[in-house]
């Protein structure tokens, strides 16, 4: 098999199994978190001299697409902050374990399951994305008001259910973490069925059971399976990117929905923060005002009609074309794995494109991270007008090409045969072309 | 994999088989992506070209010259103070409210650019942005070009009940 498991490196399996080096990280983040929300609340009202708006919307999520998810999966979810203290509170302790029965809260309404909250989340952050990305005060609110949320319904429902069924970044990370490098799986599949106890289900934060994991979508590698596991029977696995895509994995009309959500948030964040449209961005800051509701009527229709639309019509096609008999909705849901290195790869180009040039801001609100004129490390002021250069439109190109590339061999493998990709490959190559000519047209 | 249940020499066939179509598959990449591309003869001329800011936009926002154009910005600041960078060339202005200021360079390299608010006007004053092209667009032509060539290789490479590729990636 080629895997590498990262347990078999003492070193590794050391730093796995220590909840302390786990522990350390989540308290930065979660410090930086707080900050944060103070900075948002009481720092300079100039988004560029804010350490709420810089931190969060250029270091942060531009660390999220071109290092954790890409290189680490879901690894982001194990240091996240915001389900830290609910979850602390559910396990009974700090380092402590999920144990059996601890905190057994109620289950996630059934009705409510799969991705589509998290869907309509992502939905709501693009629209009122201009306006959050550019206000200190509302990042803060935004990230306070989710951290609420995550604690209060960890009082009410069980293990991570916010993580899992809410939050608009573990739908974004869960989705491309499908096409990571890492995994956890079981070493065994006999050990495991032999052992009567599951101790790792029930210490999951996920509700997951090692076993039966075939997808990395819903795993957030904490690793407390890895360290409760009786009978060292669990692998933390380096493994070809894009491993969870293919024929052999089941998915759900749910995940189709959120891949085009994403695919939509990426067409609309591109145009407004990146096209040389004022009245587009302008429209999409006024929250409220008569634009805004064009711009979200434009929004909603891109995400909710006119790619859902594109999709289905290629997916319908490809059914047709294809030999096996499948119905529409299984086509939809199997087809969306294309949808998985298509977003990803665009959300990449387009990260390069809006933080490249953005990133002379990050060092100098180290300086000041309030906007208050202070100039603690000697560096405040020094931000310039950032530029994109001849290389990162290269690097754009690029990577929207291997994008397509990487969606045309999914689409080729899920459906078997080359008649039955086409369709997919020329939605595929439609939205490719939409983000070309919107990054370097 | 259908790589390692045939007999070793077969296999030996079939790897130097798939290297042949990776080294022309990357050979393509690099040729559509750095392959010089003539430009079309045009006279250079002068060219005045007023632009208004105002928060957060450019009039007009999309500019198009020809290379080596002497290019001549005026920009007029409509409300606040702005100002205009210009990516790719060292070539920067800035107005006050209500004021102009003028500046002049030569497009002499070919390709989009774009254009910035250079000085802190606001909200949304990360994303002031222009785009002034210069030439044809040959990036969005090569783009095109190595998308098609994505995916023809990424079929090809799959074709058949086996894959091409079937050896390297799961």
């Amino acid at each position: 098999m080629n895997r590498l498991d990262l347990t078999r490196i003492p070193l590794m399996r050391a730093f796995l199994l220590n909840r302390w080096p786990q522990f350390l990280l989540r308290a930065i983040t979660l410090a930086g978190f707080v900050f944060t929300i103070v900075a948002g609340l009481f720092g300079s009202v100039v988004g560029g001299h804010n350490f709420a708006i810089i931190f969060v919307w250029i270091a942060w999520w531009t660390a999220l697409k071109l290092f954790f998810i890409p290189f680490g999966g879901r690894s982001w979810c194990a240091i996240c902050p915001i389900p830290m203290p609910g979850e602390w509170l559910q396990h009974g302790g700090i380092l402590q374990p999920r144990r059996k029965g601890s905190a057994p809260g109620r289950r996630w309404p059934k009705a409510l399951r799969g991705n589509w909250l998290q869907a309509g989340g992502f939905l709501l952050v693009g629209l009122f994305g201009a306006l959050t990305l550019t206000t200190a005060s509302v990042t803060a609110l935004v990230l306070l008001g989710i951290f609420v949320l995550a604690f209060v319904l960890s009082l009410v429902f069980e293990r991570r259910s916010f993580c899992n069924y809410l939050c608009p970044i573990g739908g974004f990370t869960g989705l491309y973490a499908q096409a990571g490098p890492v995994e956890v799986r079981v070493k065994d599949a006999r050990v495991c069925a032999a052992h009567a106890e599951k101790t790792c289900y029930d210490a999951c934060p996920w509700g997951l059971y090692p076993l039966a994991l075939k997808s990395s979508a819903n795993c957030g590698l904490c690793m407390e399976c890895l360290r409760v596991c009786p009978v060292d029977n669990i692998a933390v696995n380096l493994r070809p990117w894009g491993s969870d895509l293919g024929p052999q994995t089941r998915h759900r009309l749910d995940e189709a929905f959120l891949g085009l959500v994403m695919l939509a948030s990426v067409l609309v964040d591109a145009a407004v923060f990146l096209g040389p449209w004022g009245q587009l961005k302008s429209a999409a800051y006024a929250t409220g005002s008569l634009s805004w509701f064009v711009f979200s009527g434009g929004f909603l229709v891109t995400a909710l009609g006119i790619l859902p639309g594109l999709y289905t019509i290629a997916a319908w096609v490809s059914m047709r074309l294809g030999a096996a008999k499948v119905t529409l909705r299984q086509s939809l849901a199997q087809y969306s794995q294309v949808l998985v290195p298509l977003g990803l790869m665009a959300w990449i180009a387009f990260t390069v494109a809006f933080a490249f040039a953005k990133f002379s801001y990050v060092l100098p609100v180290i300086s000041d991270p309030l906007g208050w004129g202070w100039n603690l490390i000697g560096i405040a002021g020094t931000a310039w007008v950032g530029q994109s250069t001849p290389a990162s439109l290269l690097i754009q190109v690029v990577l929207l090409a291997g994008g397509l590339f990487w969606a045309s061999r999914v689409a080729r493998r899920v459906s078997g045969s080359a008649k039955g990709a086409l369709p997919l490959v020329a939605f595929s190559s439609i939205f490719s072309l939409g983000m070309l000519w919107l990054l370097v047209g | 994999m259908i790589v390692e249940s045939l007999p070793p020499h077969n296999a030996t066939r079939m790897s130097w088989k798939r290297l042949r179509w990776i080294v022309l598959f990357a050979a393509s990449v690099l040729l559509i992506l750095f392959a010089p591309l003539p430009l079309p003869g045009t006279t250079p001329v002068e060219r005045h070209i007023r632009i208004e800011a105002s928060r957060f936009q450019f009039n007009p926002a999309e500019i198009q010259v020809n290379p080596g154009d002497r290019v001549t910005v005026e920009l007029v600041a409509t409300d606040v103070v702005h100002g205009f960078s210009l990516d790719g060339y060292n070539f920067e202005l800035k107005a006050d409210p209500g004021q102009t200021a003028t500046g002049t360079f030569v497009a002499k390299k070919a390709g989009v650019f774009r254009f910035r608010c250079a000085v802190a006007c606001g909200n949304l004053h990360p994303f002031m942005i222009g785009k002034l092209q210069v030439g044809p667009n040959f990036l969005l032509g090569r783009g095109i070009a190595l998308g098609l060539l994505a995916v023809i290789g990424a079929l090809w490479f799959l074709r058949g009940p086996s894959s091409v590729l079937s050896g390297i990636t799961p």
